[in-house]
């Protein structure tokens, strides 16, 4: 076995891990605290991904673009809270997910017309663009390194602001008791309203993130919300510590079963039936592996306490 | 007969004498039209059955229609190019017994575990099995993959000619009606009832002393294997198939059709399908950017017309209260 | 004596609220036993335990000889004990006929019909009217279960667990929300049901539970202090300590 090929491609797998954990952090925050399902959260992955790709040819440099497309991506999902999602909060799920899949056609056309058609891709500064050597023969782009880094760094945040501070008192308060957080003189929609935009922020961040990578284009929104949301029911709808550990596992199962399904495949097949087989199999192990979870837990693995 | 009753009759008259009228004056294209509308229609009956009845939000039911279009597929491709001489054949009713059979077992696994989990999980897990079929159909370069599979001979049927455009409208019609009688009876039956009590209140069926998972599993199966048989007509309508038909924004379409014409009616899904293919035809003749005002009319109908089309007709003819 | 239901050593918490704090509690066959307390004393939770909504964390159900601790609901529902819900939770969107009918329906044993239309089966529909009749509400048998007004639920509710047929009913505050006149009917309604099923009775009304119940247990914070006969009760000191002097 080639390790230093494995120590590469779990890196990679921790780096997908990462990024489906801020898109599922922020499905599933809205999810526990609003009971409110969103398609249109991969929508917003992808506007985050174009406004920062547009701002980084305007401002001439990809982190300076990336914190200003932050805020305003929190204010697009402002937006979309106030006129549409709001309004949908105290319908049934089957209508969440007909509204919200009636605003992924009209985010991804408002995006096709501003945008265009094609992709857009987004260039590095030097110091990013490089490769680090980790040890010989293990080279990791140092890009993808950045991602890990602020993976685990919004990971923290979120522990922290949900653990230690006033607004995550009334976010998990509010998430078990809607009325007793309006009794406390909390205005609730201003928080939903606030949620909703972190949520937002944080599916942005993993769009602009991954852009320069793959490019900012329009299907890519709703690639990612299926697995976002494999994550979200594999770790437990609502639990944030289930999010983080679901997107590892599916990050790195997805990862390494591509990379590596078909040698495993040849040990006991033909070379030629294992290349066929292997990129079926592959495709298919996230949903096997979510099958198998949800046959043994059907609440995924950290289920939410009883409301 | 109620207004309702009248409604259903004068809509499948409609379609039964309007579009081979248009086919004879040489309007084949609205022929084109109808037919796709009719076969989508039995895909739409057979997800009102445990969507708009049974209270199960299905939100893959695509990927049914693509097994049942593959079910054409690819014994066809194996009947022209060799390899598979298992499945190698044009026989029509081959292909039924395979769209049928395969959409019945892959109901009955992704069933079996999805009724486990309640409320958002099940549409959830319903997604992710949808997609789990399209990545892997996507994935199998054999069929072409990404590229989709062209299907060079449609299924040879006994006294059918497929070909025909009106023999294929003929069939699909048919099948249509008799979907729809067939949803007609069963949820009238006693089974539909238990159906329709779990939509109701599970936890009441239970201190009843009903296993509603049995229910629902049966349900969904017979859902799952009519829309395979949809699935089969597409193919032979199409004649070429690919993944992309059972992509979940595929699902969340036909969902659509089923809300907007009006779930748990006998009509609703049919006027759904119509008013969503001739939308589709109507606005995309005029721009390119089409799904933005389809998208703002999805969520316009979300959020005012509750029951969908057919809920208007009930308030208008004041049939109930 | 011929216990029908044991319960022992049942507990169940929610977090850090403990909703049934190890109670035992014996039920005969045919007796009306009732069970009292204040608000948020776990009655609730324990009909629910006993119906299998809700899992105990430990102790043991028996019925008839039986464990069904484990036991799923719709099992427990054919062993021959069912309870009336308190949030009425009929099937609005069908007729009122049609849930006594579903009711008659889940011990005649032909569920899976798939085509016959089950309307046109009429001893299921003779059956389900005499039980509307039974509770008066034969007239409005074709109106839809959304259609009544709330006293009316709460008749259909018990139609509904008549029409069961189980062996054992257990219903949870039947009176909830009726007006005096109402409350009146249901309670003489009751009364004709005694001797004939066992019925264990939630209930806040205390006229109507000291009119009706051949034993009374009461329940504060999840804990039974007290089982007896109406007097014995009327006269507990520990009941009047922590119930009833609240009243």
């Amino acid at each position: 076995m080639d390790y230093t090929l494995l120590f590469v491609q779990v890196i990679n797998g921790v780096q997908l891990g990462l990024l489906l954990f801020l898109v599922a952090s922020g499905l599933t925050l809205v999810f526990g605290i609003l009971d409110f399902v969103n398609l249109a959260h991969g929508s917003i992955y992808m506007i985050g991904a174009f406004i920062c790709a547009s701002l980084t040819f305007y401002l001439g440099n990809f982190l300076l673009a990336l914190l200003v497309a932050l805020p305003l991506t929190g204010l697009v999902g402002y937006a979309i809270e106030r006129f549409v999602a709001r309004k949908l909060y105290e319908k049934d799920h089957l209508d969440h997910v007909l509204g919200t899949f009636g605003l992924i056609l009209v985010l991804d056309t408002s995006a096709h017309l501003i945008w265009g058609p094609e992709g857009i891709s987004v260039p590095l500064p030097l110091w990013l663009d490089g490769q680090v050597e980790i040890f010989e023969g293990a080279v990791i782009p140092t890009f993808r390194l950045l991602i890990i880094a602020t993976g685990l760094g919004v990971a923290a945040g979120l522990v922290w602001l949900v653990n230690y501070t006033r607004l995550g008192m009334l976010i998990r308060a509010g998430a078990s008791n809607r009325t007793m957080v309006s009794a406390l003189g909390i205005d609730i929609k201003t928080l939903f309203a606030l949620v909703f935009a972190l949520g937002s922020m944080m599916a942005g961040l993993a769009g602009m993130l991954i852009s320069p990578i793959t490019e900012a284009s329009i299907g890519m929104g709703g690639e990612i919300i299926i697995t976002a949301f494999v994550v979200i029911i594999v770790g437990g709808i609502g639990s944030m510590k289930g999010a983080f550990i679901a997107a590892i596992i599916i990050g790195l199962i997805d990862t390494l079963g591509r990379a590596f399904l078909d040698s495993l495949f040849e040990l006991v097949m033909s070379e030629n039936a294992a290349e066929t087989a292997a990129p079926a199999v592959s495709a298919m192990m996230i949903y096997i592996l979510m099958a198998i979870i949800l046959a043994l837990r059907p609440q995924g693995l950290f289920p939410p306490k009883v409301r | 007969m109620n207004t309702i009753g009248k409604i259903t009759i004068a809509g499948m008259l409609i379609l039964a004498i309007v579009p081979p009228v248009l086919l004879l004056s040489g309007q084949a294209f609205y022929m084109d039209l109808a037919t796709r509308l009719v076969i989508l229609g039995i895909g739409a009956v057979s997800l009102n059955l445990i969507l708009g009845f049974g209270g199960m939000v299905s939100f893959g039911h695509a990927a049914f229609i693509g097994l049942g279009a593959y079910a054409v597929g690819i014994p066809a491709y194996h009947a022209t190019y060799g390899e598979f001489e298992m499945v190698a054949s044009y026989n029509g009713l081959l292909h039924i017994a395979l769209a049928v059979g395969f959409s019945a077992l892959f109901a009955l696994i992704t069933g079996a575990i999805s009724l486990r989990t309640k409320g958002v999980y099940f549409i959830m897990i319903t997604m992710a099995f949808g997609q789990m079929a399209y990545y892997f159909f996507l994935s199998l370069d054999i069929y072409g993959g990404d590229d989709g599979l062209t299907i060079d001979v449609r299924s040879e049927l006994p006294l059918i000619n497929l070909d025909s455009p009106m023999q294929l409208y003929g069939l699909s019609y048919v099948s249509l009606a008799v979907a729809m009688y067939l949803v007609h009876r069963m949820v009238n039956s006693r089974f539909g009832m238990v159906l329709q009590g779990t939509k109701g209140n599970v936890e009441r069926m239970a201190t009843l002393g009903y296993n509603t998972y049995y229910y629902q599993l049966l349900a969904y199966v017979i859902s799952g294997a009519m829309c395979g048989y949809a699935g089969f007509l597409l193919g032979n309508f199409t004649t070429f198939i690919s993944p992309d038909m059972m992509h979940w924004t595929r699902s969340g379409e036909l969902m659509f059709m089923v809300i907007l014409g009006g779930a748990s009616t006998a009509l609703g899904p049919i006027l759904g399908s119509s008013l969503f293919i001739l939308l589709e035809e109507i606005l995309s003749s005029f721009t390119i950017y089409w799904h933005l005002p389809f998208g703002l009319l999805l969520i316009l109908v979300v959020l005012f017309i509750r029951g969908g089309i057919m809920g208007l007709f009930k308030n208008m003819g004041g049939s109930s209260k | 004596m011929n216990t029908l239901l044991q319960i022992s050593g049942l507990k169940k918490q929610f977090g850090g609220v403990i909703a049934t704090d190890d109670v035992n509690l014996e039920v005969t066959k045919g007796e009306l036993h009732a069970i009292i307390g204040p608000n948020g004393a776990g009655k609730t939770t324990l009909i629910s335990q006993l119906s299998g909504a809700v899992r105990p964390d430990s102790g043991t159900i028996t019925f008839k000889g039986s464990n069904i601790t484990n036991r799923p609901a719709h099992a427990r529902a054919q062993l021959g004990i069912t309870r009336s819900f308190q949030i009425t939770s009929l099937i609005m969107s069908m007729s009122v006929l049609d849930n006594v009918a579903l009711a008659v329906q889940a011990h005649d044993g032909h569920s899976f019909k798939l085509f016959k239309p089950a309307r046109k089966i009429t001893h299921l529909r003779k059956n389900a009217l005499q039980f509307l009749q039974q509770v008066g509400l034969e007239n409005r048998a074709d109106d839809p279960a959304s259609a009544l007004s709330h006293g009316e639920h709460r008749q259909l509710e018990l139609a509904v667990a008549l029409a069961s047929s189980a062996e054992m009913m257990m219903l949870d505050e039947p009176m909830a929300g009726l007006g005096p006149e109402e409350s009146a009917t249901m309670i003489n309604f009751l009364k004709t049901l005694k001797g004939q099923k066992t019925i264990l009775l939630i209930e806040h009304d205390m006229d109507a539970v000291f009119a009706l119940a051949d034993r009374i247990s009461v329940l504060v914070y999840g804990k039974i202090i007290a089982t007896g006969k109406p007097d014995e009760i009327r006269f507990n000191d520990d009941v009047r300590h922590a119930y009833l002097g609240e009243e």
